[in-house]
């Protein structure tokens, strides 16, 4: 069965380039403004949208995250309107994956079997939950992968070689390396010693391996995605984001712009790569 | 749903650290290295005899144990029922159940050679406890404090200072004890290589919930010597108050299989069940937050919810994931008392008794004060008094100010 994610990230090696992976958070800092920006992702150079699942409690990010998500469940965000926000991205574009991105909680609440079902209906690609390492792949993994989602596994630095067989067994889509031990926008990866890590995570799967946490700005952006099949970015996306606001929170209509713009130069960092993860 | 019985309920947690359907290990993968890494040297400290003398000797003469086993003899002819006895943790060094655990896990944290501790703390007893030890053994310490808590139990905040830790107040969220522990992993996710979290109840992934519950599980032990020696026999009844659960897991542990004694947890009601509260076995239900399965406070969504105690160690949405598996067997029975139950029960301790107990245990002293009268005379109850109330007297004195004023 092929999906988006493989079609697509097929697609970009044959055009000999790396992946940009945005993420920002589904509602922030409202479901309408959130739809548009999403929806802008695509024309300003995003290659796969990761969207956060908004959490009370994200113990793996840092404040901008942390502070993105509060909004969202402020606004009144809900897991079951995330998947409206896929549906209605899913009405004007077939082709961009979309992977979630979260906590494993909302998911357990809303029922695994039902949330499986009703993400694939909705459009939604794959799944990547910061809480469950590969000792808890019956709760979720298992069924994702059983329903035709993709279940893109989280390693780390500290993920060494003994144990990177089995982090990448049930595993599918892409590789995500996070690039430091560290919370989200908290350290800046540096590209050489990213570079060592993808080929060894490359000695163990066949599948595409993108970067993040610590990307930042269109030269990191182009240096990771010189080293690996894709470079992920989130915080620096969010806090745009967060700076358009208004003093209550709300969106103003530079909001949408300030996310596209900033998409739009990180994917010619990208774009700029030359390329060297086979 | 019918539970299965169990033949043994102390034979938990399975290798994969499941009481039940509870427990087991949902952290990020940067940790997850690390967990494996502490499983394997907690079991072979253990297995070896030289752990167990260590600690031993510390257990006696820094933190003063065996705690005494008191009779309460004022406090069982007010209430004209059941024979009261109080477990006397509040005597330890640090002024509470805290020492126990945090002994344990300093020492196997210097078996795996990390010289830097983190902690959370909610009304800072094993943020001091953490810092005692840290201080004895020339170790690096971190305490993760909700905002809220820093301002209510101030003295801990200075006890901790003074010991050489550094307080970091939590701003983010709610600001209380759940808070501290999510900044405390964001910690140790980034400094994973030379970081030991020291977790102070029984709760989140496994080993933990099971470490903790052994090193508390002392209490229970000294408790059965102690009966036996006064008088003849096991308790009738165990009684102990519940945040995270690791003062009441250390006392109902060794009696777990013992069918004639009756068990009962009591939970944080705070304003009231049907307000705000803290009481996740009540009103929660099961969820996964802090690396493990258990109840939780929280809403439709699955989004955590804020509980609120007016004792700050209680005030957790959450619940150590074996107290969630024994509620569902049956074996042990939770309570819950309200933030004005326990301030009465503080207040009656100390003029009965002449010890002032901390706002946790003043919970467990509140739900005395109805089973007490309602057993006979010769019933044996024992109440663990789970930590001292110094902390809380500058909060309470200024309860008690304003109600005179208005
Ligand atoms: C004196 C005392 N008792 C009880 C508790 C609650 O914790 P646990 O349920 O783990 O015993 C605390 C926590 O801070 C405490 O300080």
């Amino acid at each position: 069965m092929t999906n988006r994610i493989d079609t697509r990230l097929a697609d970009l090696r044959k055009q000999g380039r790396a992946a940009f992976v945005t993420f920002l958070m589904a509602g922030d800092p409202d479901p309408a403004t959130s739809l548009a920006i999403v929806e802008a992702l695509p024309e300003a150079g995003a290659d796969i949208i990761e969207i956060g699942m908004p959490f009370t409690d994200p113990m793996a990010d840092g404040p901008a995250i942390q502070a993105a998500g509060l909004r969202a469940l402020k606004g009144g965000m809900t897991l079951r309107k995330t998947l409206d926000l896929v549906r209605g991205f899913r009405a004007g574009d077939d082709h961009t994956p979309i992977v979630l991105m979260g906590y494993y909680n909302p998911i357990y609440i809303y029922g695994v079997e039902t949330f499986l079902a009703d993400a694939k209906a909705a459009g939604v690609d794959g799944l990547i939950i910061v809480d469950l390492p590969p000792e808890e792949d019956e709760e979720l993994c298992l069924p994702a992968m059983a329903a035709g989602l993709n279940f893109i596994r989280l390693a780390t630095p500290t993920t060494d070689d003994k144990r990177l067989p089995a982090v990448l067994a049930n595993t599918s889509g892409f590789v995500y390396y996070v690039s430091i031990t560290g919370i989200t926008g908290a350290a800046a990866a540096n590209a050489a010693r990213v570079g060592e890590a993808v080929a060894r995570i490359k000695r163990h799967t066949r599948l595409p391996v993108c970067v993040g946490f610590g990307i930042r700005t269109p030269d990191a952006a182009r240096d990771i995605a010189g080293a690996a099949d894709g470079a992920v970015v989130g915080t620096a996306l969010v806090e745009a984001l967060a700076k358009s606001l208004d003093a209550g929170s709300r969106a103003t209509p530079a909001t949408v712009k300030a996310v596209a713009d900033l998409t739009a130069s990180l994917a010619q960092g990208v774009r700029a790569a030359a390329r060297a993860a086979g | 749903m019918t539970i299965q019985k169990p033949n043994s309920f102390r034979s938990g947690p399975d290798e994969r650290g499941h009481f039940g359907m509870f427990g087991g290990r949902f952290v990020a993968e940067t940790l997850m290295p690390l967990i494996l890494d502490l499983e394997k040297a907690y079991a072979e400290a253990k297995a070896d005899p030289a752990f167990q003398r260590e600690m031993n000797g510390y257990l006696k003469d820094y933190v003063g144990r065996p705690s005494p086993l008191y009779f309460a003899q004022r406090l069982t002819e007010h209430l004209g029922g059941a024979k009261i006895y109080l477990k006397r943790e509040e005597l330890n060094h640090t002024g509470s159940h805290k020492v126990n655990n945090v002994l344990g896990q300093i020492m196997v944290a210097r078996r795996m050679g990390k010289q830097r501790i983190i902690a959370e703390t909610g009304a800072g007893q094993h943020g001091v406890a953490t810092a005692t030890l840290c201080a004895r053994f020339g170790l690096d310490c971190v305490v993760y404090m909700g905002a809220v808590d820093v301002a209510r139990q101030e003295p801990n905040v200075i006890r901790m200072e003074m010991l050489g830790a550094k307080v970091v107040p939590v701003q983010s969220g709610t600001r209380t004890l759940k808070d501290a522990m999510n900044e405390a992993l964001r910690d140790w996710v980034t400094n994973v290589h030379d970081t030991f979290y020291c977790i102070g109840t029984v709760a989140g992934p496994h080993p933990y919930p099971m470490m903790v519950r052994d090193f508390q599980s002392i209490i229970g032990v000294e408790t059965r010597a102690q009966m036996q020696e006064a008088e003849g026999r096991l308790p009738d009844s165990l009684i102990a108050c519940i945040g995270g659960g690791s003062n009441a897991m250390g006392l109902f542990h060794p009696f777990l299989d013992d069918p004639s004694v009756e068990i009962f947890g009591v939970e944080a009601a705070g304003h009231g069940l049907d307000k705000l509260h803290a009481a996740s076995l009540t009103g929660g239900r099961p969820g996964v937050l802090h690396g493990n399965r258990t109840y939780l406070l929280m809403d439709a969504d699955g989004q955590i919810q804020d509980a609120h105690s007016i004792s700050a160690g209680l005030d957790y949405p959450g619940i150590g994931p074996e107290h969630s598996w024994l509620h569902e067997t049956g074996r042990v029975t939770y309570l819950s008392a309200t933030d004005e139950e326990a301030l009465s029960a503080f207040q009656l301790l100390s003029r009965l008794e002449g010890i002032i107990p901390a706002l946790e245990s003043a919970h467990a002293i509140a739900r005395v004060i109805d089973l007490a009268p309602k057993r006979p005379k010769d019933h044996l109850m024992v109440v663990n008094l789970s930590g001292r109330g110094d902390k809380d007297v500058p909060q309470v004195g200024d309860i008690l100010k304003s109600r005179k004023t208005t």
